[in-house]
């Protein structure tokens, strides 16, 4: 893709609103009342200077309050101390730049009782330490969201903690490494210098032997990392990077060793030093990048231990984890609940958000009789049901299954440095045996000298540059994608990336905006809307906050009856108005195209609020970037054929499925991989999750459902769908500068094992060969950051 | 010979005393979060 083809059409110009700098309407200083809010509690805190300190990053979620925040149940993840304090860990989204950290460290540092509110920008995770009631949670995490922030709660699992561990590990390695090798580099320049003045063979011995005494404890420390998993892969049977950088930086020391103790003349300590040094900071600068991606997909699912309320037989009910309820039981489910298990309506009328498993944008009825799933969330009046299902029969459990089945499919993919690596290792050591036996068997020489001359082999061969080709291109590909609000998730994301001609969209939430919004209504009905949005923003519908973000700033309206299916009504001194279906409104006529709200007032004509779902705003202009560069745009879509027709032709994509069930999608994903294309599927909701792991690379919104992130390879941020394109276009450049590592790397080494096989090769010569071509490719990969 | 001897405990001393000091803050946690400790120093404790 070509630089012009990266450019976005320029947006129209509004002011942009003084908190979230979104844009807002003209002569307004904020875009909502959120905002405003927000901007208030922090002038009144006296932390207006956050303003003029920070820098808004374009790429990550502007920080505008939530209308409604998802309530989270703080509850169970508070830890309580012995000491009376109270403890929990949070993910924090919407984080721009330090004077966010600053802004919500003082925030906090100004609640009473909060002992500890320290945010980590690295993992973007926030530890409270509080003392008072447990049940403070909630304040605390409000006051947050009320600047703009989403908190989610997290729990730093075990896994979390082992990845602790293991970076400490590597830099612990790294600064070993880095201490012994900057030594041993001086002393040993001192011996070489000295090899050309008449140094005498006691000085020189000496030298080695501190030299011996500083490298090998340092080998053995830093270098574990590469035995570790050296060890790991050959009792595998199968062989990487790490087992020629073992088997070389052992013999390099072991060799050294021997020569030390012999008196000899030539050790190479600072070269397995270095080795490991220049290896370690690719592994440090790898974890780094990659720890940010795993903090994020650490988020927790959900949609697990779910709870159900359990109409007893003899009256009452309980709440039991939906997996003990038995098939028959009949369960409560209040508004607002999300189902725990799947089932038949027993009673009660209500309407059902669908969309996590069908991908449907509006809500469903449900009657007496109807069959609901577990995930959909009853957005009305309670419901009765009767279990059909539950724990691990569930359509939502299925589709878990079927996500582990197709990730299973997939097969693993061979990343290029371990692919070069199955080459190389073998061709190195044979090489090294061969000089060997040649110097012993042919030449004649010494054994000590042929193994010696073997050894410089392995040295200058041992695959320093090789093994920095690609991880160094993936750190910086993988921080620059960071930076543009791309998370790769996957080790193997990159490179699988650039390797795609084809991509797979879903609908609801990915080419579209998440949540539906309001058609335009003309200022003359601005009453109207105010008084629609009084009334919807009683209520959780997912049209209602669309109403309540057009409208002005307004009360709720107090006693608003809802009609589940149907509408909401509120009775006033004037009389009765209503606000839902054309129906409910007796409006008489056939219903138009799209989802839509009548309101009715006393003395007033009817009013028709019209919604559409609104594509993304970028999203036609990436299509046409995806097609310039020869990728093959598809819609895959669970919503009806009539919505989907109309997104695929506002956004420009000729090939599209309606009406596909999540196991359909798996299907179309792999008739089209079996046709030879290798697909990005791009989706969010739980329905897409089996298609996400189906396909050859995934990607989701990061206000996709938990499991879909947890599936998908990459996860981009932002209101924009650019970012997806933004990663294909640098993983091909990125995949390219690789090749050119690669083909330097074994450049070099073409030209210096010859020199090295024939006994050439002295060890400040090694070291200097080493150092220039693990710079060269270090070098080259940094072309990557720029342009 | 005994000044180079001297001059090799003390640089392997002073550099010993460096990595002692490296290994002490990684184990109290200043390398957990690069990333905000190079802002932090940008904004005052009011």
């Amino acid at each position: 893709m070509s630089a012009t083809a990266l450019a976005e059409p320029a947006s129209p110009v509004f002011p942009a609103c003084a908190h979230c700098g979104a844009p807002s309407a003209p002569g307004a200083r904020f875009c909502c009342s959120g905002c405003a809010a927000a901007f208030e509690i922090i002038g009144g805190l006296g932390l207006g200077t956050y303003y003029r300190r920070r820098v808004l990053d374009p790429a990550a979620r502007a920080p505008r309050p939530d209308d409604s925040p998802p309530r989270h149940d703080l509850a169970a993840h508070v830890r309580s101390h012995p000491d009376g304090s109270h403890e929990m860990s949070l993910a924090i989204d919407g984080l721009q730049c330090g004077a966010c950290v600053w802004l919500i460290e003082q925030v906090l540092a100004r609640e009473a009782g909060v002992l500890t509110g320290r945010v980590n920008m690295t993992t973007r995770r926030l530890r409270l330490v509080w003392t008072g009631a447990a049940g403070r949670a909630d304040v605390l995490v409000g006051r947050i969201e009320a600047l703009g922030y989403r908190l989610i709660p997290f729990e730093p699992g075990a896994l979390a903690a082992a990845d602790d561990r293991t970076g400490r590990a590597l830099i612990r390695a790294l600064g070993i490494a880095g201490f012994a090798a900057g030594n041993v580099m001086l002393l040993s320049i001192g011996e070489w210098a000295g090899a050309m003045q008449d140094m005498g063979p006691a000085t020189r011995s000496l030298l080695h032997w501190v030299t011996a005494f500083l490298a090998l404890p340092a080998i053995v420390v830093a270098g574990r990392p590469f035995y570790a998993s050296a060890i790991a892969v050959l009792r595998r049977g199968r062989t990487n990077m790490d087992v020629p950088i073992s088997v070389g930086v052992v013999l390099v020391a072991g060799i050294s060793l021997a020569d030390t103790l012999a008196g000899g003349t030539h050790t190479y300590y600072e070269s397995a030093l270095m080795l490991l040094f220049f290896l370690l900071l690719g592994r440090v600068l790898d974890h780094r990048a990659r720890g940010r991606a795993r903090a994020t997909a650490e988020r927790l699912l959900a949609l697990r231990g779910a709870e159900v309320t359990v109409a007893l037989a003899g009256g009452g009910s309980e709440r039991r984890r939906a997996e003990t309820v038995a098939i028959g039981d009949r369960v409560l489910v209040g508004m607002g609940e999300r189902i725990g298990i799947d089932g038949v309506v027993e009673a009660g009328e209500s309407s059902l958000d669908a969309s996590l498993v069908t991908g449907e944008s509006l809500p469903v009825r449900a009657g007496p009789g109807m069959k609901v799933f577990a995930g959909t969330v009853n957005l009305g009046a309670a419901l009765t049901l009767r279990v059909s299902a539950a724990g691990s029969g569930t359509l939502l459990a299925e589709c878990v299954r079927l996500i582990e089945a197709a990730e299973a499919r997939r097969g693993r993919f061979v990343v290029l440095a371990d692919r070069i690596a199955r080459a190389y290792v073998p061709v190195v050591h044979v090489t090294a045996l061969t000089t060997f036996l040649g110097w012993w068997v042919l030449g004649g020489a010494p054994a000590g000298q042929a193994l010696l001359i073997a050894a410089s082999v392995l040295i200058v061969t041992c695959p320093c540059a090789v093994a920095l080709a690609v991880p160094s291109v993936q750190v910086i590909a993988a921080s620059r994608l960071f930076r543009q609000g791309v998370l790769l998730k996957s080790a193997t994301a990159l490179e699988r990336l650039a390797e795609v001609d084809a991509v797979a969209f879903d609908k609801t939430g990915t080419l579209s905006e998440p949540a539906l919004a309001l058609e335009a209504v003309e200022p003359a009905r601005g009453a109207a809307l105010a008084d629609a949005a009084r009334l919807a923003a009683a209520i959780r519908h997912p049209l209602a906050p669309a109403l309540v973000a057009a409208a002005a700033p307004g009360l709720a309206a107090d006693g608003v009856t809802e009609h589940p299916g149907a509408g909401l009504s509120w009775t006033g001194p004037a009389g009765e108005t209503r606000l839902g279906s054309r129906e409910f409104c007796g409006i008489a006529g056939a219903a138009a195209a799209g989802p839509e709200l009548w309101l009715t007032r006393p003395g007033a004509a009817a009013e028709r609020f019209g919604f559409v779902e609104r594509p993304r705003a970028d999203a036609a202009a990436v299509i046409a970037r995806l097609r310039a560069a020869g990728l093959a745009p598809r819609l895959l879509s669970g919503d009806g054929p009539g919505a989907v027709a109309r997104m695929a032709a506002a956004v420009g994509i000729t090939d599209w499925a309606a009406g596909l069930t999540p196991v359909a999608k798996v299907a179309r994903i792999e008739a089209w991989a079996a046709s030879g294309r290798r697909v990005l599927m791009v989706g969010d909701g739980l329905n897409d999750g089996p298609a996400l792991a189906a396909a050859f690379v995934s990607a989701s919104p990061a206000s996709a459902a938990d499991l879909s992130q947890t599936v998908a390879d990459l996860v981009f941020q932002g209101e924009k769908l650019g970012p997806v394109a933004d990663a294909l276009t640098l993983a091909r450049r990125a995949r390219g500068v690789m090749r050119q590592n690669l083909a330097l790397a074994l450049g070099y080494n073409a030209m210096i094992v010859p020199l090295a096989a024939s006994g050439l090769v002295t060890p400040w010569l090694a070291a200097a060969a080493m150092s220039a071509s693990s710079l060269a490719v270090m070098g080259n990969s940094l072309r990557l950051a720029r342009g | 010979m005994i000044v180079v001897l001297l001059l090799l405990g003390v640089s392997l001393a002073m550099g010993g005393l460096g990595l002692v000091w490296f290994l002490w803050a990684l184990r109290s946690g200043q390398y957990d979060d690069l990333d905000g400790a190079a802002e932090r120093v940008l904004f005052d404790d009011e």
